[in-house]
């Protein structure tokens, strides 16, 4: 049923790995080590192990120090939110509220959720407007009627629409109040310019598979001054923030994939951006009906395109894509399997049914005219497709 | 070959049913209906077939058959259509049989019209029936037939169905998951209300309905109890109706009746509950054409019994059974069932709900 290569248009959802990278975790790979151990071996592994954090450092505005290896997006993010907001609760117990967006990734919504629960949190939901962006003016808002705030945390750029926050602005912000601020960054790293110290933040997280690298590899950038709880407890690696043996394949392996996509990041991001509005423009004008959803231009992720197909069952329209090997996403992958309407469209205003009627294509390193072209030949028919079937579906088969 | 969408829950029928359509040759996709709005796991106590794990389960043997899988969401259908039928049902006094609106509404209907539009020829699931030239049978395992939840399904929904695994008994059905290597060959079978997970109907209906006092009251016209709704009462039913044992003359006390605009709960003993004529609403015919003049036939009210002979004819638009021999625990609400005796497999005639 598909065609001999699918068209993979997920590139949000994990995209290719760099060949520097393959090639650099492979050779670690081969090699034993633990980066623990005091002797010539694990002082080998050590030494690859610091050579990968200054590189990252270097190429993300960091100090080597500020680096946390994690085991990807969605630890960092954990660590980051309940951490600090443990730290803060610790030094003054009044502080127990974190500000945040209804559009943060899971990561961050269920951390946060549960520290509700669990831990008293208070929650701030900063509105959003309709393309899904935050203003500085709702988070001076925010803080100027609290004086209780552990943390700020506020997304780099969506997972889903492809929205950029205004994140030095607001980093400035929280500054200004004295509060630290965390930003999930994992979709920004590698596709727009991110530096860290810059930002302003405290804390951002970092995750290698979505710029060319290995899944289960990530890191936590976190400023020297600001605390942070381990979630993990053991041996003390990683500045006691964050135990476990470390893995030094993938760390090596984030540091080759960041340097490629940093350095390439200006030509490819264009590249990218060129690609990704010629699938948008062709979509347009082939189909009606069809709503973009998030920011345009520069508030843009570059390989990000979203849809709304009004009428359609995005279900539907995925497996009908699927069939002829044009892989997108309804949703962020993470829920993919239990079908729900996107609480990011939901926030940014949109009624569940047109919510169940998107889909996502993202573009990245790899992606070609090619795909761009044949996505287009095929989306038009499978959305007439998609249609008839949610009209036939509300009626009764006889 | 056809295009075919098996509808898979997780458990171990539809996934041989997905099984054996490959091997036919069909071009396959299995698709796991998501019907809650908030699917819980095993670990916070789901049962049934709509937990995360269950989901799980089907996109695993999916991947063993090398099939395309999804999840698609029904909830908000499966809310309507049949969950918040199931309460109004209860509310009114009735006994509504979930499972056989499921099929009426969701698979046989919202996912069938879908998938045809989709591009798809027929839908399969893993019911215990058979279907050949359009006529719809028992199972050949009459412990597991399943033929009557599926007895509301018009001529027009059955010519885009198909049942692999009907010919098989289910211990069988087992054995071929195991040899198939699909790790769902041992898992349990399902019995309760997949909505319900806990099992407690009475609570379930109690948090959604409320409390709406009444009366138990008996042949004479005394009330024995109070009680907290109607919703916790079927007809036929003995135990928990908060009355102290058993009537004057030493026979258990039985719910014979339900009247629910006076919330009024009667009793009385055994031979009370005997019906001798049903009469059902919006029937239903298999064939497609409604019969003229006496059908003799089997009769059963019921998912798993309740099974007696008579002669039914269409009245106006009401179907009635005369039954030869009287059958208890008939309540408004559930389905009756008009089977054709048959050695090959008693063949369905048509359905319609029991109004009295």
């Amino acid at each position: 049923m598909t065609t001999d290569r699918p068209v993979y248009l997920d590139h949000a959802a994990t995209t290719p790995m760099h060949p520097a990278a393959i090639e650099a975790m492979t050779a670690v790979l081969a090699t034993v080590g633990n980066a623990s151990s005091l002797h010539g071996t694990g002082r080998l592994a050590r030494r690859r192990m610091e050579e990968a954090r200054e590189t990252l450092a270097k190429l993300l505005g960091a100090r080597p120090s500020e680096v946390i290896f994690t085991a990807g997006g969605t630890e960092s993010d954990n660590l980051a939110v309940k951490g600090i907001y443990w730290a803060r609760r610790d030094a003054d117990a009044r502080r127990r509220r974190i500000v945040t967006t209804p559009v943060e990734h899971h990561a961050v919504l269920d951390a946060v959720e549960w520290l509700a629960e669990h831990e008293g949190a208070e929650v701030t939901w900063l509105p959003v407007d309709d393309d899904g962006s935050v203003s500085p003016a709702v988070l001076r808002d925010a803080l100027q009627n609290h004086d209780d705030v552990a943390l700020v945390t506020v997304m780099w750029a969506n997972n889903e629409v492809g929205t950029i926050m205004p994140i030095a602005e607001l980093a400035a912000i929280a500054a200004e109040f004295d509060v630290p601020m965390h930003s999930d960054a994992v979709q920004a790293v590698g596709h727009i310019p991110v530096d860290f110290t810059a930002s302003g933040l405290s804390a951002m997280s970092i995750t290698a598979h979505k710029f060319g690298g290995p899944t289960g590899a990530g890191a936590l950038l976190l400023r020297r001054q600001t605390a942070c709880v381990p979630l993990l407890h053991g041996g003390g690696q990683e500045r006691d923030v964050r135990s476990g043996t470390p893995d030094v394949a993938g760390a090596v392996a984030m540091a080759a994939a960041a340097r490629v996509a940093v350095e390439s990041l200006e030509t490819n991001s264009a590249r990218v951006a060129q690609l990704r509005d010629r699938l948008v423009d062709g979509v347009l004008s082939s189909i009606d009906d069809v709503r973009v959803n998030g920011a345009t231009g520069s508030a843009r992720l570059p390989g990000n395109s979203h849809f709304t197909f009004r009428g359609c069952e995005g279900d539907s329209l995925l497996m009908l894509l699927d069939a002829r090997g044009i892989e997108c996403s309804t949703g962020s992958a993470c829920t993919a399997g239990v079908a729900q309407p996107s609480h990011v469209l939901i926030a940014m205003g949109a009624d569940p049914a047109s919510a169940r009627g998107s889909l996502r294509f993202s573009l990245g390193h790899t992606s070609t005219e090619a795909d761009v072209d044949a996505a287009l030949a095929v989306l038009p028919a499978a959305v007439e497709r998609a249609r008839q079937a949610a009209l036939a579906s509300s009626g009764i088969v006889d | 070959m056809m295009r075919v969408l098996v509808a898979m829950s997780g458990g171990v029928d539809s996934s041989v049913a997905a099984a054996r359509m490959v091997d036919a040759g069909h071009d396959v996709v299995g698709v796991h209906l998501a019907l809650s709005a908030a699917p819980g796991t095993l670990r916070t106590g789901s049962r049934g077939c709509c937990s995360k794990e269950d989901a799980g389960d089907a996109r695993r043997v999916a991947d063993v058959l090398d099939i395309p899988f999804y999840v698609w969401d029904f909830a908000d259908r499966f809310k309507e259509d049949v969950i918040d039928d199931f309460v109004s049902s209860y509310a009114r006094g009735e006994t509504p049989n979930p499972c056989v609106r499921c099929n009426e509404r969701i698979k046989f209907s919202a996912l069938a019209a879908r998938a045809l539009a989709l591009g798809f020829d027929a839908v399969a699931t893993g019911h215990y029936a058979r279907l050949s030239d359009g006529r719809l049978r028992r199972a050949v395992d009459s412990d597991k037939d399943q033929s009557y939840v599926l007895a509301v399904l018009t001529a027009g929904q059955l010519r885009h169905a198909v049942f692999p695994i009907g010919d098989t008994p289910k211990p069988q059905i087992r054995e071929e998951a195991a040899r198939r290597g699909l790790a769902v060959a041992e898992k349990p079978d399902s019995h309760d209300i997949c909505f319900i997970p806990s099992g407690d109907t009475r609570a379930f209906l109690g948090s959604r309905i409320g409390v709406r006092r009444g009366a138990v009251m008996d042949t004479g016209g005394t009330v024995l109890a109070e009680h907290d709704g109607v919703h916790g009462f079927t007809i036929g039913q003995r135990k928990g109706l908060g009355i102290a044992g058993p009537g004057p003359d030493g026979a258990p006390r039985y719910v014979t009746g339900i009247d629910a605009e006076t919330g009024t709960v009667h009793v009385g003993d055994a031979s009370e509950l005997d019906v001798w004529t049903l009469t059902g609403e919006r029937p239903i015919f298999t064939s497609g054409v409604a019969p003229s003049g006496l059908i003799e036939c089997q009769v059963q009210v019921r998912a798993h019994g309740g099974i007696g002979d008579g002669v039914a004819q269409l009245r106006d638009e009401a179907l009635v059974v005369d039954l030869r021999v009287p059958l208890r625990g008939v309540a408004p609400g559930q389905t009756m069932v008009l089977y054709r005796p048959d050695p090959d497999g008693d063949e369905v005639l048509g359905s319609a709900t029991i109004t009295r």
